[in-house]
C-alpha cells in the first residue's frame, strides 16, 4: 500500500515534468520552424497613409495576414507582398473575410516615399501602416517580431533594415494563429485560409 | 515621356525583341536577366540573372554597372532564424562547371539611384564585371512588380 502511493507520487511527478517540458518546448517561438504555436493576443495602433489611426479592434471578425517590412527593400518584401496579392486574388468571394496588412518597420522613410501607392501596386486590398517609432516598437513586441536598423553604405540613405520575414496569420478574435515562413507558396497560404473560413 | 527618354537615352529598341537574350563571354553564359517595375525612381530597383560557367576555372561576379542606376551594388538576402537581412556581396562566386543564380531571396543586384522609374516592358543594359572573364553587357527585361521570374521558353524556372 505504501509502495503503491509512492508509485502514484512518482507518476504525478513524471507527468508534471512532461507538462513543464512541453510548455518550454512548445511555447511561443520566434524561429522559422515553429509554424504553429499557442495563440497569444496581438495589438497595434498605427497610422495609415492618410494619417488615420488604425487599431486591431476594427478588424475583429476578420482574419489578418500581417507582414512587417520596408518599401526600399526590393527583394524580400515584394516577394511576400506578391504572394499575399495572389492569395487575395485566389480567395475570390472569401476575400472580404481576410485583411492583409503591411506594417512598416522603416516608418519615417516609408511615409516620405508613400506607403499606399506601394501597397496598392501589389493589391488594392493591402493596407499599409506606418506609425511613430514607439508605436512601431509596440506593434513589433506584440507580434514578437524582430527588426533592426543597420548602417550600410551599400544601401539607399546609408542604412538597411533587418527584420523578421514571416507572414503572420491573426484570427478573428485578434489572437496570433501561425506564421508562414518566407517563401511559402501562395497556394499553401490559400489552402490554410480556406480550411479556416 | 520619361519612358521614351530612357529608351532614347539608352538606345533601346522594342522591348519584345530584347526578351530572354543570352550572351556569352569566354566560358560564361549569361541569360534570363530581369528586373521588376518600380514606383518612381526613389526606391531601388532589382536585378536578377542566371550565370553558367562551362569552363574548368572558377570565376566571380565582382560588380555591376548600368546607365539606368547611379549606384548599382551586389547584395545577398540572408534569412537566418527567420530574420531577413541584406548584406553587401563583395564578390559572387561562379564556380567552374556550375554557375550561380541571382534570384529572389538570394543574391541580387540592387539598383540605387535610378535615373528614372523602371516600367514593365522596358529593358535596360547592365554590364557585369567578372574577376577573370572581364566585362559583358546584357539587356535586362523589366517585368511586373509581382513577377516571379522571366517567362522565357527555355527558362529553368
Ligand atoms: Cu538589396
Amino acid at each position: 500500500m505504501r509502495l503503491r502511493s509512492f508509485q502514484i507520487v512518482l507518476w504525478i511527478a513524471a507527468t508534471a515534468a512532461v507538462i513543464a517540458f512541453a510548455a518550454v518546448r512548445w511555447g511561443p517561438a520566434l524561429d522559422d520552424t515553429a509554424a504553429a504555436a499557442p495563440a497569444f493576443p496581438t495589438a497595434f495602433a498605427l497610422a495609415d497613409s492618410e494619417g488615420r489611426m488604425r487599431t486591431t479592434d476594427e478588424f475583429r471578425g476578420k482574419f489578418l495576414l500581417v507582414f512587417f517590412g520596408f518599401t526600399s527593400c526590393p527583394d524580400v518584401c515584394p516577394t511576400t507582398l506578391s504572394e499575399v496579392a495572389q492569395v487575395m486574388d485566389d480567395l475570390g468571394s472569401d476575400a472580404g473575410s481576410v485583411q492583409p496588412i503591411f506594417i512598416s518597420i522603416d516608418p519615417e522613410r516609408d511615409r516620405r516615399l508613400g506607403l499606399a501607392d506601394y501597397t496598392k501596386a501589389f493589391h488594392p486590398a493591402i493596407l499599409g501602416l506606418a506609425g511613430s517609432e514607439e508605436e512601431t516598437e509596440a506593434a513589433a513586441a506584440s507580434f514578437k517580431i524582430f527588426y533592426e536598423r543597420e548602417a550600410d553604405s551599400s544601401s539607399p540613405d546609408g542604412y538597411t533594415m533587418a527584420h523578421s520575414s514571416g507572414l503572420y496569420l491573426i484570427g478573428p478574435d485578434g489572437a496570433w494563429l501561425r506564421q508562414f515562413t518566407y517563401g511559402t507558396p501562395a497556394a499553401e497560404i490559400l489552402s490554410d485560409l480556406q480550411s479556416r473560413l | 515621356m520619361k519612358h521614351f527618354l530612357l529608351a532614347a537615352a539608352l538606345g533601346l529598341s522594342a522591348p519584345a525583341a530584347m526578351a530572354c537574350e543570352t550572351v556569352t563571354i569566354g566560358d560564361l553564359t549569361i541569360e534570363h536577366a530581369w528586373s521588376k517595375a518600380t514606383l518612381g525612381a526613389a526606391r531601388p530597383g532589382v536585378f536578377y540573372v542566371e550565370i553558367t560557367n562551362t569552363g574548368s576555372t572558377d570565376d566571380a561576379l565582382v560588380g555591376i554597372s548600368s546607365p539606368a542606376a547611379g549606384m548599382p551594388m551586389l547584395h545577398e538576402t540572408v534569412v537566418q532564424d527567420g530574420i531577413a537581412s541584406m548584406p553587401h556581396a563583395m564578390s559572387i562566386p561562379v564556380p567552374a562547371g556550375q554557375g550561380v543564380q541571382l534570384s529572389p531571396g538570394g543574391y541580387h543586384g540592387m539598383l540605387m539611384g535610378l535615373t528614372t522609374a523602371l516600367k514593365e516592358g522596358d529593358s535596360f543594359p547592365v554590364t557585369l564585371s567578372f574577376e577573370k572573364a572581364g566585362e559583358v553587357t546584357v539587356n535586362v527585361d523589366v517585368l511586373s512588380l509581382r513577377a516571379e521570374g522571366p517567362d522565357c521558353a527555355d527558362a529553368g524556372q
